[in-house]
């Protein structure tokens, strides 16, 4: 079970990070979620692996699993929505603004480069 | 009045002129003048305690810890400078309402003046040094506003920048002499420093200390080598010139020099700087004044050696000097203020301030004539006016001050200063007022109304008082002179009178004013000289070295941050997997504590499905629209990999997020283009491929090593399960840790989301107003049209299921403190629902039967959260304590009521708000694109692509 959890985290990352690399911004964003994932799952299982035991207390449970990274990565879930919808509004911003989706800066021409500099 | 009070009504009173803006000019610069009249008064209560010779101390603590608490202590010394900045402050918004013109922005000028003057009194009676810092630094930047307050002016932008540069950076070496001296004295608090004389004087940390701390004043101070800020500054409006120059901002320097004196002054260190420094400006300033041909340049650099002599007297070390310093900064307060205002006045009625276009005004403007005349002779020296005694104090002070060794060094300089400073003030009076009148003025001189010559008449009226009665303003100025003497000399007996015999002083005002007089005839051939000699601008320099500075950091920023995200990530994910590995060979590697657990088939099956994907996402990349299908499937199999692992919530989160996840990028989609072009060369996917392999692995292994391995000390989940029910009344222990435990966190979370939301909505405004919008307005779907916008099915369906998915949403948020669930989810399930209707029925026809905007939702949800955790106050209880009791009505089941249950619904409502306002504003950028407003459901779109004519009427329609 913990290999398949952290080889899973590890295709995640490995993923995520390719396509972060990419030219174009939609797969780096593809990219970003798949680390948020890693993330996610990663915090997650630092509470350790626990099967079969929520925390939502029982009379007749006496185990149950890190209630706190669940917490926190709760949070964290939702926020990284957040946080994509921004990344995709200021992709999609500047793709709309100029036509082009590229996440580099782009060579300029001569005249931009002189504006610039002023 | 409480000191307080009188620190922070400017404060509070920056608010009002700028409200008052719309009532009109008077309004506005009354409400300006009510406020500092209150603290002027204020200021006038504690009157009698300071002629008692108390000290009137209010304390609050701010940050003990640091040692920074909010003290304020008013005594002699702060009195005198209150006193100044306050009733000039009076004046100079007399003078302003009649200066501004109708051009500029009253409101937003009386803001920064009142921001000012608060920052300048609370330095006058900060006895915390940290907390003067603080105010200290909020001078210069008040003042950086008011310089530049003619915006349009590049001078003023100029002079703004150049004033916060210097007195900044001055003020940054303040902030390390201040806390050296600090930690010699074990305490912040001036009361404290200034009784430790003896053992700041005697630490090695002392000459450190004095150096820094004296350039923070020097540079607020325009001494010299700092003096060349002060003159560009005067591309400010009048009245901030007379302010600043004549009774504030520089004056902090000397306040600060005044308020140090007893702690720092004596040594051979302090005498040989201070003394120096003041007197190379005082030369210089006057030499540079005596050449100028704007009157405001003049008064200026007259303003810079003026303040090298009050420096000059502080330097010596002598408690004679200090009170010739303390009677001179009254003085030249009045008599500067009154200056600047007549400069102001000539300006404002001939349209120039070139001495050479003026002349002969005596006749044309004979009120101004008499103010300006009686302040300028002051300023010169002359008997029967108050710059007459203090000059000649200062001179007295000089013929016993003994510099490098040389007697007569002194003595010799202050009055070839004394001399250059009669002579420009001639120049002054003559090349202005006296002489024929021309006829080229650039506009007609007249007087001004009173509003303009009352306030620098006021003033020109203690010039004379002072100058014939001294005896008047003698007992006040040795009240200011005890306090600044601190108890560490006697404050001395001389009498202030105009006629002391014939002692050396005179003789050399004489040898000043006479001197200053024949100047004045050979000033022509001078002036020639003077323009023919090179000298070093001090503008140039300044601006060269800092053009250098920005050079070097262009270079290095381009060369650092060349705008190549891909380039930045890959080192960022190369240092990370680097350092990682560092720590992991230098550390130590327990083995193993936790036995590996056995994973089933449907464990095993879910990795498959999630390997599958995310290799398929790699592969397919650049098939846009399928790896948003395979990420899809990647999120399913970890929510489902949550549900497994014992994380209901999760899963619970996983999955609505998933759905708005994938909604969002659809939307997003719908304009990008659907493939992404080949570009990277086969070497550069190899190494982005073994950066992504190296990652991969390292995480891995890090998540594999601890997973086997236990915590090294017990987790405080320990205490948060033994605690959830008794102390949070709550069973499901992850959404108790939200709301309760953790409630502080998940706050400010809502806030970041609802932050995100109205971040997305401005960019959207903002691209719609923009040239994008056009653009969109033009667009051609690159995908073919379904011509039934909204199916009936899917209406039907959604509208159905509309109630049934509310009500599992109110489920799932009531149940959530028990069971999984909870605000997060419940939220995210409504959003759904909502967003159903958006898809299925059309844009506008839900928005039109939506009651209230999405941030209004956001800001109820954060306000209900925050009020809930305000709620605790009132019972005696931190922020955000929660409560919760059982009731029981009859005929239903004992049930719980938790104010946890409200902090919930704070989230509940910050998640819809927020998930709303993004979605929403994505799907305006779409339906501005080509969708044309529809008020009816199920309804057939006649503009098919099929149909090429039809869709530019669209277009049509849609602008």
């Amino acid at each position: 079970m913990e290999l398949i959890v952290a080889s899973a985290i590890g295709i995640l990352t490995a993923g995520g990070i390719y396509l972060m690399l990419r030219l174009r911004t939609f797969p780096v964003i593809l990219g970003l979620s798949l680390l948020t994932y890693a993330v996610n799952v990663f915090l997650f299982a630092s509470g350790r692996l626990t099967i079969g035991a929520p925390p939502v207390l029982r009379d007749d449970m006496t185990v149950y699993t890190d209630p706190l990274p669940q917490a926190l990565v709760l949070t964290a879930i939702v926020i990284s929505f957040g946080m994509t919808a921004v990344v995709v509004m200021i992709g999609l911003g500047a793709f709309l603004g100029s036509d082009d989706d590229h996440v580099d800066d782009q060579p300029e021409d001569e005249d931009e480069q002189t504006e610039g500099q002023s | 009045m409480s000191l307080f009070l009188i620190v922070a009504l400017p404060f509070f009173g920056a608010l009002l002129p700028g409200l008052m803006n719309a009532a009109g000019r008077s309004a506005c610069a009354g409400v300006t003048f009510t406020v500092s009249l209150a603290a002027f008064f204020g200021l006038l209560t504690n009157l009698p305690a300071i002629l008692a010779g108390e000290v009137v101390m209010a304390r609050v603590d701010w940050i003990p810890s640091l040692g920074l608490n909010f003290t304020l202590m008013l005594d002699g010394l702060g009195f005198f400078f209150a006193l100044l900045i306050l009733g000039i402050g009076l004046l100079i918004i007399a003078y302003a309402r009649h200066y501004l013109s109708r051009k500029d922005n009253m409101g937003e000028f009386f803001t920064y003046l009142l921001l000012f003057q608060g920052a300048m009194v609370g330095i006058v009676l900060s006895d915390n040094i940290l907390l003067l810092l603080v105010f200290w630094e909020l001078t210069s930047l008040s003042s950086f506003l008011l310089i530049g307050y003619w915006k349009h002016l590049p001078e003023g932008r100029q002079g703004a920048r150049m004033a916060l540069t210097v007195t900044g950076m001055g003020g940054l070496a303040m902030i390390g002499g201040m806390l050296i001296l600090g930690q010699i004295a074990g305490s912040y608090d001036l009361s404290v420093i200034l009784q430790n004389r003896a053992l700041i004087q005697a630490d090695p940390l002392y000459v450190p200390a004095l150096i820094l701390i004296l350039m923070g004043c020097f540079t607020k101070s325009a001494q010299f080598p700092f003096h060349f800020w002060l003159p560009h500054a005067m591309a400010a409006p009048t009245p901030v010139s007379a302010y600043l120059h004549s009774a504030t901002m520089v004056k902090a320097g000397i306040f600060l020099m005044a308020r140090m004196w007893p702690v720092l002054s004596g040594t051979p260190e302090w005498f040989m700087i201070v003394t120096t420094a003041g007197l190379v400006t005082m030369v210089l300033g006057a030499v540079i004044a005596l050449f100028k041909h704007d009157l405001k340049a003049l008064l200026a650099f007259s303003t810079v050696s003026h303040l090298g002599l009050i420096t000059m007297l502080l330097g010596t070390g002598t408690a004679f000097g200090a009170m010739a310093a303390v009677f001179h900064i009254l003085n030249h307060a009045t008599f500067k203020a009154a200056l600047f205002m007549s400069a102001g006045i000539i300006d404002h009625g001939a349209h120039t301030r070139d001495i050479r276009r003026l002349g002969g005004l005596r006749t044309l403007m004979p009120v101004t004539f008499v103010i300006a005349t009686v302040a300028a002779l002051s300023m010169a020296g002359i008997p029967l006016l108050n710059g007459f005694l203090s000059k000649e104090m200062m001179l007295e002070e000089t013929t016993h001050t003994v510099l490098f060794g040389i007697p007569w060094l002194v003595p010799a300089l202050a009055t070839l200063g004394s001399l250059l400073s009669a002579a420009y003030c001639f120049r002054l009076i003559g090349h202005v007022f006296l002489g024929p009148v021309r006829d080229d003025y650039p506009a007609k001189p007249h007087d001004p109304g009173s509003g303009l010559w009352l306030p620098p008449g006021i003033l020109v009226v203690l010039v004379v008082v002072i100058g014939v009665a001294p005896f008047l303003a003698e007992p006040f100025v040795k009240l200011v002179t005890a306090s600044l003497l601190g108890g560490e000399a006697e404050v001395p007996k001389a009498y202030f009178k105009i006629w002391h015999g014939l002692v050396p002083a005179l003789f050399l005002s004489i040898i000043a004013v006479v001197g200053g007089l024949i100047l004045m005839t050979v000033f022509k051939p001078l002036l020639r000289l003077w323009e023919t000699t090179p000298r070093p601008e001090a503008k140039v320099i300044f601006e060269g070295i800092v053009e250098a500075a920005a050079r070097l950091a262009r270079k290095v920023i381009l060369g650092l941050h060349n705008g190549a995200f891909t380039r930045y990530a890959a080192i960022g994910s190369v240092a990370i997997i680097v350092s990682g590995l560092y720590a992991w060979t230098t550390g130590t590697v327990a083995p193993p504590t936790r036995a590996p657990q056995p994973a089933g088939p449907v464990p095993i099956a879910g990795w498959l499905m999630l390997a599958a994907a995310t290799c398929g996402m790699v592969i397919l990349h650049r098939n846009r629209f399928l790896s948003l299908i395979l990420i899809g499937i990647v999120g399913l199999m970890v929510s489902i990999g949550f549900v497994f692992l014992s994380a209901p919530d999760l899963a619970m989160t996983q999955f609505t997020v998933e759905v708005v996840t994938i909604i969002l990028l659809l939307l997003a989609l719908n304009f990008l283009p659907n493939q992404t072009p080949v570009e990277s060369s086969v070497l550069r996917r190899v190494r982005d491929a073994g950066v992504a392999a190296a990652g991969g692995l390292a995480t891995f292994a890090l998540a594999h090593h601890y997973l086997l391995r236990d915590a090294v000390s017990t987790p405080i989940s320990e205490f948060h399960l033994a605690n959830s029910y008794k102390g949070g009344g709550g069973t499901n222990v992850v959404n108790v840790i939200l709301v309760d435990f953790r409630g502080f966190d998940t706050y400010g979370e809502i806030i970041v989301l609802g932050i995100a939301a109205l971040l997305i909505y401005a960019l959207t405004e903002t691209l719609l107003r923009g040239p994008v919008r056009a653009r969109l307005l033009n667009r051609e779907p690159d995908q073919p049209r379904a011509g039934d916008m909204h199916p009936m099915m899917m209406v039907v369906l959604t509208r159905v299921i509309m109630p049934v998915v509310l009500m599992v949403g109110f489920y799932i948020f009531l149940r959530g403190h028990n069971e999984p669930g909870g605000g997060f989810i419940a939220g995210l399930i409504v959003s759904i629902a909502v967003v159903m209707q958006y898809m299925a029925s059309g844009f506008a026809w839900t928005s039109a039967r939506l009651k209230y905007p999405y941030h209004g939702v956001i800001g109820a949800g954060v306000l209900v959260a925050g009020f809930t955790g305000i709620g605790a106050w009132f019972v005696g209880e931190p922020f955000l304590t929660s409560y919760f009791t059982y009731v029981r009505i009859p005929p239903f089941e004992k049930f719980e009521l938790a104010t946890a249950a409200l902090f919930d619904l704070g989230v509940f409502l910050s998640v819809v708000g927020a998930v709303m306002l993004s979605l929403e504003s994505f799907s305006r950028l779409a339906r501005r694109a080509h969708v044309t407003d529809s008020e009816h459901p199920m309804d057939i779109d006649p503009s098919r692509d099929d149909l090429a004519t039809g869709r530019t009427e669209t277009v049509n329609e849609g602008a």
